[in-house]
């Protein structure tokens, strides 16, 4: 097997009295696309947010690209190499589509620091270009100009990617970026995917199971936050105890 | 919100205003009213303060109510200098900015670990402290305040005349202006904006969020600072009022009521309330019930201050 | 020197309970209506004006403390559903400057009615003379101050921990979102919680009225105290306030009394002289920052 890029180590963490987590082992090795599934409330949400940083564990550790990433905070693992997207559209709505992906261009370390209180950002045309080259990617260049809250929920989906993608992560933890939209822009959005897969490791936290087993090289099922089951889609599909936890119709 | 952008006939309004602002002296002495050159100095200073405060609060997103400590710090700074025997604004001011910087800085570095309404409530107390501490400070002048009985000079000029302190202040306010202006449509600016906006985000987008809070708290401290050894040298002495909390309410007051977060927020609302007190009071003793109504209306019925309604507000 | 320290301890049990009266309400509508409220010295001000006036009109201390009370109460009812109403669903900044904008109409007013000398208020008389225990005598009107604030407490907690408006409070406090889901009367409770903490703040105004000066501006020092308390002990919780009251009020009382004298002893005088009065006015700020450092929601959050 590849060298696991991300490496989740017995994690564990509760709330009040509920096991959000329970002792999960899990890892995703470098160049694939991982989905995770569950049920609602299985934890899927909170996985990520412990991967992300934005959450710390109870107990278990977080290894990422051969590092312990445990205690770093959120903005740290972003540096490190790692970006998600949002469950709910998470963008400034006030700004627009390319100030958006701009001010992703502009917090990564190889773009410099931000401490520059002289010269106007709107001068600095590398930032804006590379923008742009983002919103391409995910087919949002007709929109850069226009007001982030003013776009379609779908076309808000793509920005969400876009910001994300451009922070050139190594993993892209994409956290239901179907959440909510059509059958076409679904479509579009799994084909973007498709698309990125070929760059970036990706951990795909999905309830659309046609996209799941489009895309997925593996899948891991989280259901009351335990991991019951690892492997390719088809094993997945056939395992029993997923049958009978999940929703078996769709599978 | 969105970033702020300046509106296209901001640059003719500042000359303009500008150009007014050079020629008052010379007109209050021809209307035999240079008694108010005095006032038009306070209006300056504390025009800086609320617009350094506007930097934290309207750029930065961050509700201090301490504020007033930085002020209060750079005024006993102008003062323990002039008992120190530095008599030379060019070495007073910047020793100003940097002490209050520093303090700023440290009171950040605690306060900005919290969120919220203890955010508000922190930075409040710290102030609240800074005035004991100088209360209780019987080296330096304790209830009394500290007198400076000589102003400063400033590269070599006397500052003894009413117009010679009017012109460093406005000096020293069109230069913070001009670099708050510069800094808003820096990558600096615009970080603190989102910031404001969506700390969860940047924080997803690899910025390290507290840093740039800290540093935001920090300027806005030290500009403050530098508006307090003004005063010091307007009013002739530092007094621990200065540093009160109710010190701090009236600079976020002025900031709100001229409007958060746009460049001329701060100076507005500064013109806009000591114009108030000076014309009001004299008319009605108990004018700060008025005051309070006045602001009650606002946030009910005009939420975004005074300078908003003037459609100063671009997406 | 016991007896001083002593003494100084029971007066600093005594503020603390009254901080403790001004914390409690201050603490449930931050941690209920999550709404800033700087005008709650004010009601502190007022209440203790209420009580100051009426006790002069009807010459007695308790009557006018009851009617001090009831006044204040439905001036908070008034103020509750005219202003606060429309500042719960506001951001901080607007409850910061509409609460500020009250601070201003309050002394002025005050100012305007009373006039800017301070208010005479006396103690009742049976109470105004010293009593001895353990061997030294200490004010009785001060022990009254103590039983009420340890009865108040014992009230308040009862009626948090063990009754089912207390539940619904608790509730409020730790979510806000779901106590409204649950079908809970959320308007009459937030205007029951206002109401109480005015209540409050008039009783412990009017009990310490005859100690402090009755006076323009008497709330915004007591109002810091008040938020370095809730600070300290955690926002919305009761057990957190009463807890930093305690510590705030013995904290300051003996350090004030005693810090100068410990610092004469170890220091050279000029020191001494400096840093005795400075240090033990800031103790509790610096206390503040200390627990703030290792526990940034204080010592007993209610919120998860």
């Amino acid at each position: 097997m590849a060298d696991a890029l991300l490496e989740v180590r017995a994690l564990s963490r509760r709330f009040a009295a509920v096991d959000a987590l329970q002792d999960v082992n899990f890892s995703v090795a470098a160049g694939e696309v991982h989905a995770l599934i569950g049920p609602n409330g299985a934890g899927k949400t909170t996985f990520i947010h412990h991967v992300s940083g934005a959450l710390r564990p109870d107990s278990g550790s977080i290894h990422f690209a051969g590092r312990e990433v445990t205690h770093l905070s959120m903005h740290e693992r972003v540096r490190a190499g790692m970006a998600r997207s949002y469950q709910i559209t998470n963008v400034f709505a006030g700004q627009t589509a390319l100030d958006n992906v701009a001010l992703a261009v502009q917090g990564r370390p190889d773009a410099g620091s931000s401490f520059r209180f002289w010269r106007p950002v709107v001068a600095e045309r590398r930032l804006f270009d590379e923008a742009r080259a983002f919103l391409e990617q995910v087919g949002l260049d007709d929109q850069a100009g226009q007001l982030a809250g003013q776009l379609s929920h779908g076309e808000q989906r793509a920005l969400e990617l876009a910001m994300a993608l451009a922070t050139q992560p190594q993993l892209l933890l994409l956290d239901e970026p179907m959440a909510g939209t059509g059958p076409e822009e679904s479509a579009r959005m799994v084909e973007l995917i498709e698309h990125l897969a070929r760059h970036v490791t990706i951990l795909l936290v999905e309830h659309d199971m046609d996209a799941v087993f489009r895309l997925a090289d593996r899948i891991s099922v989280l259901v009351n936050g335990r991991l019951i089951c690892t492997g390719l889609p088809d094993e997945v599909r056939q395992d029993a105890e997923v049958r009978r936890a999940y929703l078996g119709d769709h599978l | 919100m969105a970033f702020y952008r300046p509106a296209r006939w901001q640059n003719a309004a500042v000359i303009v205003s500008l150009a007014m602002l050079i020629a008052l002296p010379e007109l209050l002495t021809a209307l035999d009213q240079s008694y108010y050159t005095g006032f038009a100095t306070r209006v300056l200073i504390f025009a800086l303060a609320a617009s350094s405060l506007n930097l934290v609060l309207g750029f930065g997103g961050m509700v201090s109510l301490g504020h007033a400590a930085f002020f209060g710090v750079g005024a006993y700074v102008a003062a323990i200098c002039y008992d120190a025997g530095i008599h030379e604004g060019l070495l007073v001011l910047p020793l100003a900015a940097l002490f209050a910087g520093l303090f700023a800085l440290l009171v950040g570095a605690i306060s900005l670990r919290t969120r919220g309404v203890y955010f508000i409530m922190i930075t409040l107390a710290f102030a609240q402290m800074t005035y004991y501490l100088f209360v209780s400070a019987r080296a330096w002048g304790g209830d009394d305040g500290m007198p400076i009985y000589e102003r400063m000079r400033f590269a070599g000029f006397s500052l003894l005349a009413d117009e010679a302190l009017y012109y460093l202040a406005l000096g020293v306010l069109a230069l913070c202006m001009l670099l708050f202006a510069r800094l808003a449509g820096a990558r600096f600016g615009r970080t603190v904006q989102a910031i404001r906006d969506n700390e969860t985000r940047m924080e997803a987008l690899g910025y390290p969020v507290f840093r740039y809070r800290l540093v935001c708290f920090a300027l806005g401290g030290a500009v403050a600072g530098l508006a307090g050894a003004l005063l010091a040298n307007l009013t002739g002495m530092a007094s621990p009022n200065l540093l009160q909390w109710t010190q701090s309410g009236t600079l976020l007051v002025m900031v709100i009521v001229g409007g958060v977060g746009y460049l001329w927020g701060g100076l507005v609302g500064a013109v806009v309330l000591l114009l108030l007190e000076e014309f009001l009071l004299a008319w009605f003793e108990h004018w700060h019930i008025v005051l309070g109504l006045l602001l009650i209306g606002i946030v009910l019925f005009a939420p975004r201050g005074v300078a908003a309604l003037f459609g100063k507000r671009h997406g | 020197m016991t007896q001083l320290v002593l003494e100084q301890a029971l007066n600093g049990l005594q503020f603390g309970l009254m901080l403790f009266l001004l914390a409690a309400g201050l603490t449930l509508v931050f941690g209920i209506m999550d709404c800033i409220n700087l005008a709650h010295g004010s009601l502190y001000m007022v209440g203790a004006y209420f009580v100051a006036a009426a006790a002069q009109a009807a010459d007695s201390f308790w009557l006018g403390l009851g009617a001090g009370i009831a006044g204040t109460a439905v001036l908070g009812l008034l103020l509750e559903l005219s202003l606060f109403r429309q500042l719960y669903r506001r951001d901080h900044l607007s409850q910061v400057l509409a609460t500020f904008a009250l601070i201003l109409i309050a002394n002025e007013s005050v100012r305007l009615i009373w006039g800017p000398a301070p208010l005479l208020l006396n103690p009742p008389a049976a109470l105004s003379g010293p009593v001895e225990i353990a061997g030294f005598f200490y004010p009785a009107y001060r022990l009254v101050i103590i039983g009420v604030g340890l009865v108040v407490a014992a009230l308040l907690y009862l009626l948090v921990a063990k009754s089912r408006v207390g539940m619904w409070v608790r509730a409020g406090a730790s979510n806000r979102e779901m106590t409204e889901a649950l079908g809970i009367n959320v308007r009459g409770l937030f205007t029951a919680v206002f109401v109480f903490g005015a209540a409050l703040c008039a009783l412990a105004g009017g009990l310490l009225g005859p100690l402090l000066a009755v006076q323009v501006g008497m709330g915004e020092s007591v109002l810091i105290l008040a938020f370095v308390v809730i600070i300290i002990g955690g926002i919305g919780s009761i057990r957190g306030a009463l807890v930093g009251a305690l510590i705030v009020g013995t904290v300051d009382t003996l350090g004030r009394a005693l810090l100068p004298t410990l610092l004469r002893a170890t220091l050279p005088a000029d020191a001494a002289a400096t840093l005795g009065p400075a240090l033990a006015s800031i103790l509790i700020y610096l206390l503040m920052a200390a627990i703030l450092f290792f526990k940034p929601q204080g010592l007993f959050p209610a919120r998860a």
